[in-house]
């Protein structure tokens, strides 16, 4: 596969999805050779290969014009003074730098050269020399050792006449996630703004190991709630795809379906909370009793409200008959048409448009240079979208249109969102009318020994990733779920620069970022 | 003199004891109005119960101006209240200050809450007392502007005086009255904290104006201090009455006058409190540098209103 001038050796296992194994001295070359196509880095993450027969592994994975790269590079498994270390990536793709980051919180591997080399996902539930991802980690011993009092991480100061800061969270005084934001602003203008999160770290990915198959199902859809069905979705595909497991077309249209469920219920309520940070409360109230009716239509058809556990392995558990068919088909109709009459409303509203306009702005030069994805990117004229570009059954006879805007304001975000849920109905809709017959689930395929497989899915926030590689006894063996907000959230921190400190809610409500999908 | 003093306390107390309810009514029109099922009127009651109930939880750093200071926010508005006519006009208490010394004691209350506010030295305490500070400073000069010219067609600047000219002297038509009934509506809208210069229903800290400020507070401290929100929205709106509507308000020693005094000031809050929350529910939060533009209206208003006095009335 060619990326740049050079042919690398990577071989396609699957649609848009390519695979490939390098040297560590590549990586900047590889992902230099990415950039200068247009493409941009989506994941980084480790592995502990040790008990393979190997030393550590860093994978990473690009979008090129030709889909998704999986590149693998072996490190070797180094010693406590000089532990395995790798090329700096954060140079060439900045958004590595968080990730890269957690590594080493999470593996004890270290990217050489690299500017900033603060802890990012570990406070202070484990010892700095401590790696729990690592195989010889010890839990117990771990939850023993003495931790110090204070966890101390150094922000970065901005100084000068009248600069103050606000500390604000990991607690705040509504019911939403932690997340600690650090502002830095003179008068209720932000100089700064710096993010630190981590605080609902679960230790996910270590959870994964030694789980089956099935169980691993329903941890992936538990990164991030909100996004269940894209991760599951990915989760299961990086599954089938590593055991060669087909599944039956009507289970593809279907998890197509839910995943679109989803993506309308998560919008509605945005939309809302939109509405409700501008204190128009109107609005909050209209879309969210939108959201409600389509949950609870969601429970009566598929036995639950956010569609839990309805993507299986080898397809979907719950099936849908012609009657469900025609009533989802008919709330469809009903809540475009009051989605419709919102919008007018908001696109009327003076003052509601003057907050929206303009406040928190992303540039698409800087959103394409920081990698800004998903519907924040697509805000930002980043046109990505992997049912577009790099469609999977039953995208590939769907024909999605792309939505798009040039501003990248809240405004922008905003009105992605409202063509989405338009999409989104009519995809539902076509899905409805074109949904195959026979079978909704096929049991899985034997595995094969160490398989390994790679989910994509563009979920409502962006692009989710699952990676899965399975131990010969067939349970799992490493799993990396990624979320788009590790991209997403440093743009927060540029988009809020020179807006007013009371405008950050709802800069931050426009991005609705997840703190669980990135503490892992 | 006695029956005065009688109607005095008696007016007073009635205005603490409906300010809660004239809230509960606000917030029951608002819950209609999103389409949402209300709460009872008597919610903003049992809020106070409930504060009253609990233990007061003090900052490490608090001083004891923290703790006094809900004490002397309240007194502040019962002493407007004893001055604002509601049923009574002209009882024994109101040539104790005139609107000018008025402006005076929400002044005083204001002080003190922004004080309180940063004398815990929390973030959020001191960033709610500049943005209450900066709202402030420009609604006060305007409302002496809506004060003025009221007065000047009264030839005073003593409330009563102000209510007699327009309830009981010759029904006249003042243009000038206008202009000032606007401004003073945008000024009541900043001055109460609603929609669209502040929120009081946010749960969002940095957005938030009067909240921020009372974010520590709690207990009985909250409740003395949620009292005299209630308390200062009541008031505003007596004020608001007395000067635009004053028709019902029983001049003083017509004690037969009170049974349809009291029924027009029902009547005059439940029209108004529908009123705001309409406006409230059609409005949303305006940035908070636009806010010096809308009160920079409201202070515009209140100048063309004086000038129209002279154009037109004298």
């Amino acid at each position: 596969m060619k990326i740049g001038a050079q042919d690398w050796n990577l071989t396609q296992t699957a649609a848009h999805i390519w695979r490939g194994r390098i040297e560590t001295v590549q990586l900047p070359i590889i992902a230099q050779a990415v950039k200068e196509e247009g493409g941009q880095m989506v994941a980084l993450w480790g592995s502990d290969d040790r008990h393979l027969g190997g030393g550590y592994a860093l994978h990473a994975a690009f979008i090129t014009a030709a889909g998704l790269a999986w590149i693998s590079a072996a490190l070797a498994a180094g010693s406590p003074e000089s532990p395995p270390a790798y090329p700096d990536l954060a140079a060439i793709f900045p958004q590595a730098d968080r990730m890269q980051r957690a590594t080493f919180d999470l593996l004890g591997i270290r990217a050489e050269g690299v500017v900033d080399e603060r802890k990012w996902l570990r406070h202070k539930a484990w010892a700095e020399d401590q790696f729990p991802l690592r195989r010889d980690f010890d839990p117990v011993a771990a939850a023993r050792a003495e931790l110090p009092e204070v966890d101390g991480y150094p922000f970065i100061r901005v100084e000068g006449d009248g600069v103050h800061e606000i500390p604000v969270g990991p607690i705040h005084a509504g019911t939403i996630e932690p997340g600690h934001f650090r502002f830095s602003i003179i008068g209720d203008r932000i100089l700064k703004l710096e993010q630190r999160l981590g605080y609902t770290h679960q230790g996910v990915e270590k959870r994964f190991e030694g789980m089956d198959l099935a169980t691993g199902a329903k941890l992936a859809g538990r990164v991030s709630g909100d996004t269940h069905s894209a991760f599951t979705w990915a989760y299961c595909m990086a599954v089938e795809q590593a055991t060669g497991s087909v599944v039956p077309a009507r289970a593809a249209w279907l998890r197509a379906l839910f995943l679109e469920i989803e993506r309308i219920a998560n919008h509605l309520g945005d939309l809302g909370y939109l509405g409700n940070d501008v204190a128009l409360a109107f609005g909050f109230m209209q879309f969210w009793r939108l959201k409600e009716d389509w949950l609870r239509q969601s429970a009566r058809l598929f036995g639950h409200r956010y569609l839990f556990d309805r993507i299986v392995p080898g397809g979907v558990a719950v099936d849908l008959d012609a009657g469900g068919q025609a009533e989802l088909a008919a709330l469809c109709e009903r809540i475009g048409q009051e989605v419709g009459e919102l919008k007018a409303v908001y696109d009327e509203h003076a003052t509601l448009q003057d907050r929206f306009a303009n406040t928190g702005i992303c540039k698409p030069a800087l959103a394409a240079r920081l990698g800004l994805t998903g519907l924040a990117g697509r805000a930002s004229a980043q046109a990505w979208d992997a049912r577009v570009q790099f469609p999977q059954l039953p995208y590939t006879e769907l024909d999605v249109n792309m939505a798009t805007g040039r501003r990248g304001d809240v405004l922008a975000r905003a009105e992605v969102r409202f063509a989405e849920v338009y999409e989104s109905l009519r995809l539902i809709r076509e899905i409805l009318a074109r949904l195959p017959g026979g079978a909704i689930h096929e049991p899985l395929q034997a595995v094969t020994p160490a398989c390994e497989g790679l989910g994509w899915v563009e979920g409502w926030r962006g692009e989710v990733l699952v990676a899965v590689r399975i131990a010969a006894d067939g349970r799992l063996d490493r799993v990396h779920p990624h979320d788009p907000s590790w991209q997403n959230w440093p743009l927060l921190e540029v988009g809020v620069l020179g807006n007013i400190v009371p405008d950050f809610p709802l800069i931050n409500k426009s991005f609705n970022l997840s703190y669980s999908g990135q503490d892992l | 003199m006695s029956t005065g003093i009688v109607l005095q306390i008696a007016q007073t107390l009635l205005a603490i004891l409906l300010a809660p309810l004239l809230m509960g009514w606000v917030n029951q029109c608002r819950a209609w109005l999103q389409g949402r099922s209300a709460p009872p009127l008597t919610q903003p009651y049992r809020m106070l119960r409930k504060l009253f109930h609990k233990d007061a939880v003090l900052a490490h750093d608090a001083s004891r101006l923290f703790r006094f200071a809900p004490y002397i926010i309240f007194a502040c508005m019962v002493l407007a209240a004893g001055i604002v006519p509601t049923i009574v006009n002209d009882l024994p208490f109101s040539p104790a200050a005139d609107v000018i010394a008025l402006v005076g004691i929400y002044a005083l209350a204001r002080v003190f809450l922004a004080l309180a506010a940063m004398d815990i030295g929390t973030s959020f305490g001191t960033l709610g007392a500049r943005r209450e500070m900066l709202v402030s400073f420009l609604a006060e000069p305007a409302l002496l502007m809506v004060f003025f010219t009221a007065s000047l067609i009264s030839q005073s600047t003593e409330l009563p005086v102000i209510v007699q000219t327009l309830a009981h002297k010759e029904f006249a038509i003042y243009p000038s009255m206008a202009f000032a009934a606007v401004a003073f509506w945008m000024i009541s809208v900043a001055e109460n904290a609603r929609i669209p210069v502040d929120n009081p229903t946010t749960h969002l800290e940095l957005t938030m104006i009067h909240e921020a400020m009372i974010l520590e507070y709690s207990a009985r401290h909250l409740a003395l201090i949620e009292w005299a929100v209630a308390l200062k929205l009541f008031t505003y709106s007596a004020l608001g009455i007395a000067l635009f509507v004053p028709w019902g308000i029983a001049p003083r020693g017509d004690l037969g006058a009170l049974p349809l005094a009291l029924l027009a000031l029902l009547v005059k809050m439940i029209v108004g409190g529908a009123a705001l929350s309409l406006l409230e529910a059609i409005s949303a939060k305006v940035r908070l540098f636009r806010a010096p533009e809308f009160l920079g209206t409201a202070f515009l208003l209140g100048v063309l209103g004086m000038l129209i006095h002279f154009l037109l009335e004298v």
